[in-house]
């Protein structure tokens, strides 16, 4: 965990060994990519990693593109290529080999009953995730009334989220956010 | 990430568990024509760029209803597998879906598809930002889309509680508070957490199953 010899070593460990961990898809690990990436190995600021996380969710694609961006700040496009498979390549790997070994011994009470088990860790985790997310960067009040507008907004109407990531970047650009 | 049907799990679990796999000849109707290598590509890549907050929808979208290239219970089935493997769920479904039909190449051309293209997206973001991150306009404007894309990510976390809040399941919201407190709250190292909390939750679910049962 070292990040002293070589920055690529230490992405590839740092996110193979993250995506193991990484129930519940990559929003669920947020708070890990935001401990290692900001407390433990000091590769990005607290403003830094918001704008990473806006930044990824502004971009169409996976949620797993802000590993991308993490190891591009870290080691340029090198980094981003080697973050980006040390997060996605062992996990999926693993995945086919389960389906395989599933399609062929077919026990399907097995995978409802660790699923049923895992439902409510990951949804904590990403409660956790959301939490860590809004406590870091919404420092004014107007931002944390953003936050729980878009929030209450897209739980209870079907408008497409992206009309509420350009609400909040107007809002931000006519400075109504601080 | 968040799309989660409330019947897709409880389907999931009438379903009995040595059902005939290979009775239904339904998947020769989804699984007529055997897309190619550059048919999965470039369809992946489609649902990947459409995907803002979250490609699942979309995915669900191409692969049920556009291609037909499975059924709707095929893919729960497939998705269910995915969502309870560590990783991002999505990258693990396009992995195991390509490898279905043209293994290991599939699964790599899938792959490709999905991630390829919005990794060169966002690293050409990633470069701009880096050039023009201190102008403040731009930071004023990330502030207030990041602001919106944490309320995104509370409503899922809502909408994926929904089921939970439906059953009454106490024990399963008492767990979601718990990991919620350690990680969020008291910023424990997620592994410890999930080594302790994972063995824990299997194993009071099985007892609450056969509790149930008895």
């Amino acid at each position: 965990m070292n990040s002293d010899a070589n920055p690529l070593l230490a992405l590839a460990w740092t996110f193979a060994l993250m995506s193991l961990f990484a129930v519940g898809g990559a929003s669920a690990a947020i708070p890990e990519m935001h401990r290692v990436a900001v407390d433990v190995q000091h590769w990005l600021t607290d403003r830094q990693f918001a704008d990473i996380y806006a930044i990824s969710q502004l971009s169409p694609g996976p949620n797993v593109l802000i590993v991308t961006l993490i190891g591009y700040s870290v080691a340029g496009i090198a980094g981003a290529l080697v973050a980006t498979l040390a997060m996605c390549v062992p996990t999926a790997a693993l995945a086919l080999y389960v389906s395989r070994l599933l399609a062929r011994s077919r026990q399907a009470r097995w995978p409802a009953l660790i699923q049923a088990a895992l439902v409510p860790l990951s949804i904590g985790l990403m409660g956790a995730s959301g939490f860590i997310l809004a406590w870091t960067s919404d420092r004014t009040v107007a931002a944390a009334l953003v936050t729980a507008t878009a929030a209450v907004l897209a739980s209870v109407t079907r408008l497409s989220p992206l009309w509420m990531l350009l609400a909040g970047g107007c809002l931000g650009f006519a400075g109504l956010i601080g | 990430m968040g799309w989660r049907s409330p019947n897709h799990r409880s389907r999931f679990f009438v379903m009995p568990p040595d059902s005939p796999p290979d009775a239904a000849p339904a998947p020769d109707l989804s699984t007529s024509a055997s897309p190619s290598l550059i048919a999965l590509f470039v369809a992946f890549a489609k649902m990947s760029l459409s995907g803002f907050g979250g490609v699942l929808v979309w995915a669900r979208r191409g692969i049920v209803d556009q291609h037909r290239w499975m059924t709707a219970d095929e893919f729960n089935e497939t998705f269910a597998l995915c969502h309870f493997l560590p990783g991002p769920n999505i990258v693990n479904l396009t992995f195991v879906f390509g490898s279905r039909f043209r293994g290991l190449a599939g699964a790599i051309a899938a792959f490709t598809g999905l991630v390829g293209p919005p990794v060169v997206i966002v690293t050409v973001l990633a470069a701009l930002y880096q050039r023009y991150g201190e102008i403040d306009a731009l930071r004023r404007i990330l502030a207030g889309v990041s602001c919106a894309a944490i309320g995104l990510l509370i409503s899922t976390v809502f909408r994926m509680m929904l089921p939970l809040i439906k059953r009454r399941d106490l024990i399963g919201t008492v767990i979601l508070a718990a990991v919620f407190v350690a990680i969020g709250l008291l910023r424990l190292p997620l592994p410890a957490v999930l080594l302790v909390a994972t063995p824990l939750s299997i194993a009071i679910t099985v007892v609450m199953r056969w509790t149930d049962a008895a």
